[in-house]
């Protein structure tokens, strides 16, 4: 079972006009789909995905595509996402701030 | 069964109640409502606070540096842990420490250094590795994973599913297969190390649990040295299951914290509530679901702390912590669905922590043995070997 983020990049203008109130987890990635930064949307946002995405921005200027996906497990996915990332290259994604994590090796 | 609580008992849940309400539920008003861990300051800082306590550690025997505290008053104060919006499965967010059910207590002296030791002083942590995906009901027969004997090492293949806290894991109580008996003689326990190569965690299996997420592990040509066997060989079964009927007490303590605090929670709201021109205390419809909480809670408590007081005395409390574990797990969430209800729209939205307590508490009807299991095992404890 794969656990990576398989729905599609797409770019700021038309995820603004999809992005809804829900809770989920997003990536924010530059024009090569290098993922700048991983967040959720939790029981404390405003405006869910729409307005993390929103706020992320704001202090990402430099990110040109987004995804997500809309699930009530966005932290245990927001963790998984972050690990799967470290496992992948190394570290977090630049913007991400250190979290206590765990190790998880994938299978694919 | 001493019925009154003693001095000391009396002082010290009050103690504990205290660092709930004034240290542990201020900080859950910031945390995001699925949050299952604390700032590091902050954990530290209430670490110094439980040990200075000398509450430090609450499950582990006084031999071991645990606090000389009897299993009836520790659930009590279990029962206080749990009153907080994480406190079901996050009790006051671990500041208590404890090493839950990777207990290690009949390890060989080599092996409480290496890994009960520091598990003890928080740290190593363990996690607990019994269910598989062919069934965690009945893991005797369900255990598919092999040990394989190659000179002074075990070779192990195979999976778990189901797993708690194993990403974050030093080491872990794997139970194989190593002999072909097919039910619970031939399973042996090994404490195996996270870094092994052969080791891994493939993923995180997402419930609807916020706290302490379980994982999916797989065993490749993963070499353990036979020293590494905690107890005797084919004889892990016997290990898995002291474990998993002393943890039933303490599981069984969260439900009934969780209750108690959704019942004052519903107390305090519906004379305030007001429909129809009256408040919702007047309404004898609401008036029944907080009798009908009340009695659940005393019952559950009651058939809980017989369970400890049962192991205090040192006789056999196995159908006592089965049926405390059964009772406390559904008359949890039967009481946690009654004050949603109460509170209506608010009882289901995130502002408040039913919703948590909610998805969470359902968890417990399944995990370490499904209510069906402890009726299974109540009934053989009742009818004896002729259901064996
Ligand atoms: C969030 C979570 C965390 C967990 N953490 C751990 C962990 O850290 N370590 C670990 O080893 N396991 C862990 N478990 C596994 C847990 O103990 C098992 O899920 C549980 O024992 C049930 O096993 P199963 O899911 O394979 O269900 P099965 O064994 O397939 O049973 C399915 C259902 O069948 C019914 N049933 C079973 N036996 C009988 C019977 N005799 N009579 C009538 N009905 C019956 C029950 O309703 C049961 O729910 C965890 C599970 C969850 C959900």
């Amino acid at each position: 079972m794969s656990i990576r983020m398989h729905k599609p990049w797409l770019g700021i203008a038309e995820a603004k006009g999809l992005l809804r109130g829900n809770l989920g987890v997003y990536q924010l990635a530059d024009e090569h789909q290098q993922v700048l930064y991983i967040g959720f949307a939790g029981g404390k946002s405003l405006f869910g995905l729409k307005g993390e995405v929103g706020h992320a921005l704001q202090r990402l200027p430099q990110a040109c595509l987004v995804r997500w996906e809309v699930t009530s497990a966005y932290l245990t996915r927001y963790k998984e996402l972050l690990m799967l990332h470290r496992h992948d290259f190394g570290e977090l994604p630049d913007n991400n701030e250190p979290l206590p994590l765990g190790v998880l090796r994938p299978a694919g | 069964m001493q019925l009154e609580l003693t001095a000391e008992q009396d002082l010290v849940i009050a103690t504990v109640r205290r660092f709930v309400r004034e240290e542990i539920a201020p900080l859950e008003f910031d945390l995001d409502p699925d949050a299952d861990e604390l700032a590091a300051a902050d954990k530290e800082r209430l670490i110094t606070k439980t040990k200075a306590m000398g509450l430090y550690g609450l499950d582990i025997p006084p031999a071991f540096g645990g606090p000389d505290i009897d299993l009836v008053t520790r659930t009590l104060l279990a029962v206080e842990m749990a009153q907080h919006r994480a406190g079901l499965y996050a009790p006051c967010y671990g500041t208590f420490g404890g090493a839950g059910l990777a207990q290690l207590f009949e390890a060989t002296e080599e092996q409480k250094e290496k890994y009960l030791y520091p598990t003890l002083r928080g740290e190593k942590r363990g996690f607990f590795g019994l269910s598989e995906p062919s069934g965690g009901s009945d893991p005797a027969r369900a255990i598919q994973t092999r040990a394989v004997r190659d000179g002074d090492d075990w070779i192990i293949n195979g999976g778990k599913l189901w797993i708690s806290g194993a990403d974050k894991a030093q080491y872990g109580l794997v139970f194989a297969r190593t002999a072909n008996d097919k039910g619970r003689n031939g399973v042996t326990c090994f404490i195996v190390d996270t870094d092994t190569p052969g080791f891994a965690v493939r993923r995180i299996v997402h419930t609807l649990r916020s706290a302490h997420y379980a994982t999916e592990l797989s065993f490749d040509d993963m070499r353990v040295p036979a020293s590494n066997i905690l107890g005797e060989l084919n004889k892990g079964f016997a290990i898995a299951n002291d474990r998993l009927t002393k943890q039933r007490i303490p599981y069984a303590a969260g439900c009934i914290g969780v209750a108690i605090k959704a019942q004052e929670m519903a107390l305090e709201y519906v004379p305030q509530r007001e429909t129809f021109g009256a408040p919702l205390s007047s309404r004898q419809s609401i008036q029944w679901m907080l009798v009908d909480n009340e009695i659940d809670i005393k019952q559950s408590l009651w058939i809980t702390l017989e369970a400890a007081a049962k192991a205090d005395s040192g006789e056999n409390f196995r159908k006592q912590a089965a049926m405390a574990k059964l009772v406390a797990t559904e008359a949890g969430g039967r009481v946690v669905d009654r004050c949603m209800q109460m509170f209506g729209g608010l009882g289901v939205a995130k502002d408040l922590p039913f919703e948590r307590w909610f998805r969470e508490m359902r968890i417990r009807r399944i995990g370490e043995g499904p209510s069906e299991v402890q009726r299974h095992v109540i009934a053989r404890e009742l009818l004896g070997s002729s259901l064996r």
